[in-house]
């Protein structure tokens, strides 16, 4: 009886997503009648140059917003450890979780009145500067951590041994911090990856990203296209907690991360 | 490192995130709040905030927010039990976890051929003699695809917590002839209260502000807070009315971190 609780609950988890690669391979063209086994869907997917932009559109921002996201992470969590006023800490550290907490809504309506306010185009670099500003918390709280775990004799050892502020930066925290640093990037990618909302404000005409194309997909109807694309976009997520995972071991981090 | 000046040389791209991406855009949504669609200052939002048809919007954005927390709780809570019951329990858990790594979006699109009209939904409706009938685009869909959405969130702090649970405390309480109903509302759940509560603040504030699912799901019929936001943002370019909702929307949530106290949500 607990085991097929466990089980229903496991099927109404996967079954969408399941339903969803099985009529990928339709060739009926509806999502309830399975006439015969197709790569049709695929073909024109990779055919789809327009698509094939907006796919390599959404890797530009991930990547870029999830490097520069970290290295400000990086430097915002050394900048707080630094703080030794536990009051002002504590300010700068809620400061630092008030996108972290903010609904994507918020967010997105905040940032398209900054945008509008300072006169920014709205555009790839709109899309990529909130995708950076909404990563760049979780790239802190990751690697924050690391760095109170760190023993401070590390640093005054190195410089004992006559290392300079940038040696002791790049040979001894930065190495020490790794771990925390992999995990943030990695969800930093996948925030952008799996960003609707915001980009959805921020977007203006002329830009899109998958999230934002899958949508206006769907409010169109059904397409098996979308199929098809989710099912590759299934094993790349697939690939992408295989690697988290693997991280996460490596750094001992017990519990799983959960997506925003 | 050594002197003030290039530590705050060094601070600067940290800094100035700050400034212009969660100062600014805090401070330029409430200014916005007191413009009238004219772009005069005036409390006319908030008038308006107080008139019927927005509290009604209120109270029932609320109210599917409240029915997705409770239906999640339900499922999620016997669910992170069983899965602490299990022997390799935390990768159960990553494989319950991965679906909610799943492009939103592609899961809101699958319910769209499931609960379709000809969908496997109805096919199983007409099997068991009910017949056909509309699910997409009612409340039912929306509650049940909002559910299936916030499940896996709303595991992950309950099972950490009746991780954490030491299992003598359970012992102890069979010893002292508890029967499992009691040992269950006396022992278990009081002592991972927190991890409940971390999760009703997970899946909660999101519903409220929930807009993808309403309009592709709930087919317009459902309102919510963050709807409204972005009707007014997008669509009636009635920027200061959205603006003062979204402010309205920032206050529950500070008032709902406040009850279910602070702990941090996401990692």
């Amino acid at each position: 009886m607990a085991n097929f609780f466990l089980l229903l609950v496991f099927f109404i988890l996967y079954a969408p997503i399941i339903f969803l690669i099985f009529y990928s391979f339709n060739s009926g063209g509806t999502m309830y009648h399975f006439e015969s086994f197709t790569l049709d869907w695929y073909r024109e997917l990779f055919s789809d140059v327009r698509l094939l932009i907006i796919v390599l559109n959404t890797l530009v921002v991930a990547l870029l917003s999830a490097l520069i996201a970290t290295i400000i992470g990086i430097i915002g969590a050394l900048g707080i450890h630094a703080i030794k006023k536990r009051t002002a800490r504590n300010t700068v550290l809620s400061l630092n979780n008030v996108l972290i907490v903010s609904p994507d809504v918020i967010i997105g309506a905040s940032f398209l009145i900054l945008f509008t306010v300072t006169g920014y185009k709205l555009g790839f670099y709109s899309v990529l500067l909130s995708h950076i500003a909404f990563s760049v918390p979780i790239v802190v709280l990751l690697v924050l951590p690391k760095l109170s775990e760190m023993s401070p004799s590390l640093v005054d050892a190195a410089r004992d041994l006559g290392a300079n502020s940038w040696d002791v930066l790049t040979k001894v925290i930065l190495p020490y911090l790794s771990p925390g640093i992999m995990a943030g990037f990695f969800m930093a990618l996948t925030y952008s990856l799996d960003d609707f909302a915001v980009t959805f404000f921020v977007t203006g005409n002329g830009f899109s990203t998958l999230s934002v194309e899958i949508y206006s997909l769907a409010r169109r109807g059904v397409s098996l296209n979308i199929n098809a694309l989710s099912t590759l976009l299934f094993l790349f997520t697939i690939i992408l907690v295989v690697v988290y995972y693997f991280i996460a071991q490596r750094q001992k981090i017990n519990t799983v991360g959960v997506r925003k | 490192m050594n002197s003030r000046l290039t530590r705050s040389w060094f601070m600067l791209p940290y800094t100035l995130w700050m400034v212009f991406f969660v100062i600014a855009p805090i401070l330029l949504v409430i200014y916005y709040s007191f413009l009238d669609i004219n772009g005069q200052f005036s409390l006319a939002n908030y008038q308006k905030f107080f008139t019927p048809v927005y509290l009604k919007m209120t109270f029932s954005s609320f109210w599917y927010a409240f029915l997705i927390t409770f239906f999640s709780l339900l499922v999620a809570y016997p669910t992170a039990y069983l899965l602490t019951k299990t022997k390799h329990s935390q990768l159960w858990l990553l494989l319950i976890i991965v679906p909610s790594w799943i492009n939103l979006l592609l899961k809101a699109y699958a319910f769209l051929g499931i609960l379709g009209t000809y969908g496997v939904s109805n096919q199983l409706l007409e099997a068991i003699g009910i017949g056909r009938q509309q699910v997409l685009f009612t409340d039912f869909s929306f509650i049940f695809v909002s559910v299936y959405i916030f499940i896996p969130f709303m595991i992950l702090p309950i099972f950490n917590s009746l991780n954490e649970l030491n299992p003598t405390l359970i012992d102890a309480a069979n010893d002292l002839g508890a029967s499992k109903w009691t040992t269950f509302t006396r022992v278990i759940f009081p002592l991972t209260i927190e991890g409940v509560k971390s999760g009703i603040q997970i899946v909660f504030i999101p519903a409220l502000s929930l807009f993808m699912l309403t309009r592709l799901i709930a087919g317009n019929r459902v309102i919510t807070l963050g709807t409204a936001i972005e009707q007014h943002f997008l669509v009636t370019q009635d920027w200061g009315m959205g603006a003062t909702i979204a402010v309205f929307l920032i206050l529950i949530m500070f008032a709902i971190m406040a009850i279910t106290g602070n702990r941090k949500r996401g990692v």
